[in-house]
């Protein structure tokens, strides 16, 4: 005590905001994360919650959580350790005392750390004592004692009152990184508007926390994060499901057409439907369907019928729609489907992350049953591939499955916003009414892709179903027409290779380990990668994205390597379809299956471990 | 939809393809009324969609001259209700079955009349599933012994009027495979109809369960076992048109006129536009031999689309949009600048 205040000038800085699920903890970290980037700090981010709206209250089960990473340098993942931890109760202690730096800094609301919510959080008596937290750099403050006080003479209801707690905690914590609090106080009159009081009410605990981190000075540093070096041009934050949406809709934009969603709400990907809902403006049909598989069937009809026709999911859902996902091989159809994954099998854990429905994308269906598969990589780029998976579908005339998953959709990123112009093009492959009679499965011979012949158009009246059919569009029994009908819709597939990149090796291009990685995970490796060669080691990456075709160039870039290293949310799904696809190479592999992201500890020490290897 | 009547006739709708149902199928003739139907209303055949499901009926728009999607089982719903609110343009049909309809897809039949999209259901009834080759359907009566009822069935069956109206369905009318001329008036006012309309036909299936409707349908009874129903008109039947229906407290009874001093002011006048379904309802569940099988329109309430409103909310939120296009989008909210 006494001690001056230290200011530490960090390249980065990770703090988790950690209370109950009724705390107020994701939009404590979303604020937080807003104010940082419109510093100019590159962030990154990852909302953890329990599955139950309300699990009980003060228990383990029940803590939400919300992690910001924030640098001066380029940030590719929400972090694997905490500097600070706000921890509203006594249970947010046991939920991430494991999670914290050594000699990090925890605040924690001591009036909550009473006898019934220490037991409830499995301590006996101090939960700081019992997880030798001492030597931390601990700040004990009667967090509801002070809104009490702050806001008594405001006239509210007691109940209205503590939930200000977490705006003084992130009053706090503003102090403690030396940032405005111009931006949430304008969130606040915004959000308010109607309810000046309760503005006010958050405003005042806010700079309550604020000031009261400065009066207690003397026990904390003061971390400072200079903004980091970025490119030019304008920036927002974006979470994946967001990006998401608004990717599609940019497609749509592109190829002239509107957009169609058909889906039913499924965690964790409720948030692109709703996106898609509000966009009205932009003229965009959603259809909130009653089971998973009227969400696929209404966007195969709106896409027979000239949209750009959408269904969002998450892994149940999909196994539900696989027989629809049949229907639209079938007919051929463009059609975007995107599985925001989540922990499974069955529900298994429904707002936890994970890359497990990998082999369900590509091989969930009966028959020989081909689709185009696409995985995003972080939160912001899920806007980029969902336009082209948008623009493959329709170009190409068949299904693509777009693989996100919980932790890319919730977390959040800067990103620089994109002009329309920069896209490019989208043409759909419409059937010329001029060329009569149309012919439904004539198709052109570089992509092998048929025409689409939209209702409304006089002459190009034709039926298509799921049942075999001729070139002609006839049903047809017949077995050679049938092989070469399977054959082609595979090839079809396999010539979307043409348009996509190739691999791109971070690293040496040849050597001693190659990690693989794809989709989600790619923040976490890329991360861990620099700095094992940073640390001298030789180690090189590569990350999928496109899936079903693989890129072109595979064979090649494996062949420079002497260990190559899959590394996936799974038990090796990935792992094994590149034993299958390239047989030529041994994999080995690096998974973990705990509904969380890799931590770049993990990841680092199995790298070194291979490494050190004979 | 705009209806710029361009003259048909029943040929213009037939495809080139060979309709491979059963001779003597009911099928037959639903598909020629259909087309009778669609020469009368004259809406332009690029403007007509059928979608279908799985089963004997579902390939019926296969031997249409219109764009035809032939869908999953019990999906017809579904993706007709995609097709048409993509585009309330088109005039779109569904063609399914009691197993199609009411069995795998009664989940999307019951929320496609729930929503009242504009679609013309066809829903044809044969209470038995002949595509599989006879196994009991959700409408056979209790006790039908078929192969996976050997012994007889143990369930209830489900009344696709009450269905319909239980699902807050607006348009629900009944007619018979065979009879062209009611069964053409009825698709024809089906097919004017702005909301969602159910039909419902008793269609034979000739292989699979023979003459199970014959009990009300045979030529010979069915002056006396069904009642036409026509709007505005008081609900007389019979061969010497001498039945006819009352209310009597809360229950119909059948009644015959100049008997117990009855006369046809006595009876009941068919109001099929009454928003309240509680006569509808009774007339739609009426079984012989207590009471004549209704047919013709039971039900036909004016009420607002699904597809008409999800478009007329577009329009009304886009009057005031301050995003016009994509790149207004994503410079919406909070964005910073990085020089």
């Amino acid at each position: 005590m006494g001690r001056k205040a230290d200011v530490i000038e960090r390249e980065e800085v990770v703090i988790r905001f950690s209370g109950d699920s009724g705390d107020g903890m994701q939009l404590t970290g979303t604020l937080f994360s807003d104010t940082a980037a419109l510093f100019g700090n590159d962030v990154s981010t990852f909302p953890d919650y329990p599955a139950e709206i309300r699990a009980p209250q003060g228990s383990v089960g029940g803590v939400s959580g919300f992690t910001v990473h924030l640098g001066h340098s380029e940030v590719n993942t929400p972090g694997d350790f905490s500097d600070v931890l706000v921890a509203m109760n006594p249970a947010a202690i046991r939920a991430n005392a494991a999670w914290v730096k050594e000699g990090g800094t925890i605040i924690y609301d001591q009036d909550n750390f009473n006898d019934k919510n220490i037991e409830k959080a499995g301590y006996k008596s101090d939960p700081i004592k019992e997880e030798n937290l001492e030597s931390y750099n601990i700040i004990a403050a009667p967090i509801s004692a002070l809104v009490k006080e702050a806001l008594k003479d405001y006239g509210l209801d007691p109940k209205t009152v503590l939930r200000t707690k977490n705006m003084f905690a992130l009053g706090m914590v503003y102090w403690l990184f030396d940032r405005t609090l111009n931006y949430t106080e304008a969130f606040f009159d915004k959000k308010f508007h109607h309810k000046p009081n309760i503005a006010q009410a958050n405003k005042v605990a806010l700079r309550a926390g604020y000031y009261y981190a400065e009066t207690i000075e003397a026990l904390t540093p003061i971390y400072k994060i200079l903004p980091a070096p970025i490119a030019k041009g304008t920036y927002r934050n974006i979470n994946g499901n967001q990006s998401t949406a608004w990717g599609i809709i940019a497609a749509a934009e592109k190829a002239g057409l509107k957009v169609f969603i058909g889906s039913y709400p499924i965690t964790p990907a409720t948030g692109i439907l709703e996106e898609l809902a509000a966009r009205k403006d932009l003229g965009v049909i959603s259809f909130q369907a009653e089971d998973e598989i009227a969400g696929i069937c209404t966007a195969i009809g709106a896409s027979f019928a000239g949209k750009l026709a959408v269904t969002s999911t998450s892994g149940p859902g999909l196994a539900l729609k696989s027989e629809a996902i049949g229907l639209a091989v079938m007919t051929e159809l463009p059609l975007l489907i995107v599985d925001v994954q989540r922990g499974g099998p069955s529900t298994g854990l429904p707002t936890k992350t994970e890359q497990s429905d990998l082999l369900q994308a590509l091989y969930g269906r009966n028959g020989e049953c081909p689709v185009v598969v696409i995985a995003a990589s972080t939160p912001t780029d899920c806007f980029n591939f969902a336009y082209d998976a948008a623009r493959i579908a329709l170009e190409h005339m068949t299904p693509v499955i777009l693989l996100t998953d919980s932790y890319l959709a919730n977390g959040t990123e800067p990103w620089r916003i994109p002009a329309m112009k920069e896209l490019r093009d989208i043409k759909p492959r419409y059937a010329n009414p001029q060329e009569l009679p149309f012919i439904p499965y004539k198709r052109d011979e570089e992509k092998l892709a048929r025409s689409w012949a939209i209702p409304g158009v006089p002459g190009l009246q034709h039926r298509i179903g799921g049942l075999e059919k001729n070139t002609l569009g006839n049903v047809s029994y017949v077995p050679e027409n049938h092989e070469k009908m399977v054959r082609i819709r595979a090839e079809k597939v396999a010539r979307v290779v043409n348009e996509i990149p190739d691999l791109e090796v971070h690293g040496a291009k040849e050597g001693k380990l190659l990690l693989v990685g794809w989709g989600g995970s790619y923040g976490f490796i890329i991360t861990a990668v620099r700095e094992l060669l940073a640390e001298g080691y030789d180690i090189s990456f590569v990350n999928f994205n496109y899936i079903n075709p693989l890129p072109g160039n595979v064979k090649q870039v494996f062949s420079k390597f002497k260990k190559i290293v899959v590394c996936e949310l799974n038990m090796g799904q990935f792992a094994d379809y590149l034993r299958m696809k390239h047989q030529e190479f041994s994999y080995d592999q690096i998974n973990k299956i705990q509904g969380i992201p890799f931590t770049i500890n993990d990841i680092k020490e199995k790298c070194i471990k291979m490494l050190e290897e004979k | 939809m705009e209806e710029t009547a361009v003259k048909y006739t029943a040929k213009d709708f037939k495809s080139d393809q060979e309709v491979r149902w059963c001779p003597g199928c009911g099928d037959h003739a639903v598909l020629s009324s259909v087309q009778r139907a669609l020469a009368e209303i004259g809406i332009p055949k690029e403007k007509i969609a059928f979608v279908s499901g799985i089963g004997c009926s579902s390939r019926f728009p296969y031997y249409m001259d219109t764009y035809g999607f032939h869908g999953i089982h019990g999906r017809a719903s579904a993706i007709a209700s995609g097709v048409k609110t993509a585009n309330p343009d088109l005039s779109v049909w569904q063609i399914t079955g009691d197993g199609d309809a009411l069995a795998i897809g009664g989940n999307h039949f019951i929320h496609a009349v729930r929503r009242n999209v504009d679609l013309n259901i066809l829903l044809f009834n044969n209470e038995i599933y002949g595509l599989t080759k006879g196994q009991f359907s959700p409408t056979s009566s209790k006790g039908l012994v078929t192969k996976t009822s050997p012994f007889g069935t143990v369930e209830e069956p489900f009344s696709v009027g009450e269905l319909v109206i239980g699902a807050k369905g607006k348009f629900f009318a009944r007619t018979i495979d065979a009879n062209i001329s009611l069964s053409t008036q009825i698709y024809t006012e089906a097919a004017r109809h702005k909301g969602t309309s159910v039909v419902e036909i008793l269609q034979n299936c000739v292989i699979f369960n023979d003459g199970i409707h014959d009990v009300v349908t045979a030529k010979e009874v069915r002056d006396d076992r069904t009642i036409i129903l026509k709007h505005g008109q008081p609900m007389i039947f019979g061969k010497n048109n001498d039945k006819g229906l009352i209310l009597e407290g809360l229950k119909l009874r059948v009644v015959k006129i100049g008997e117990n001093g009855i006369t046809e002011k006595d009876l009941i006048v068919h109001d099929a536009t009454e928003p309240n379904p509680g006569i509808q309802y009774m007339l739609a569940n009426m079984r012989y031999p207590e009471y004549p099988v209704a047919l013709g329109i039971i039900r036909a309430v004016e009420g607002l689309t699904y597809d008409s409103s999800v478009h007329g909310q577009i329009e009304e939120v886009k009057k005031s949009a301050r995003i016009k296009c994509v790149d207004d989008l994503l410079m919406s909210g909070s964005t910073w600048n990085v020089d």
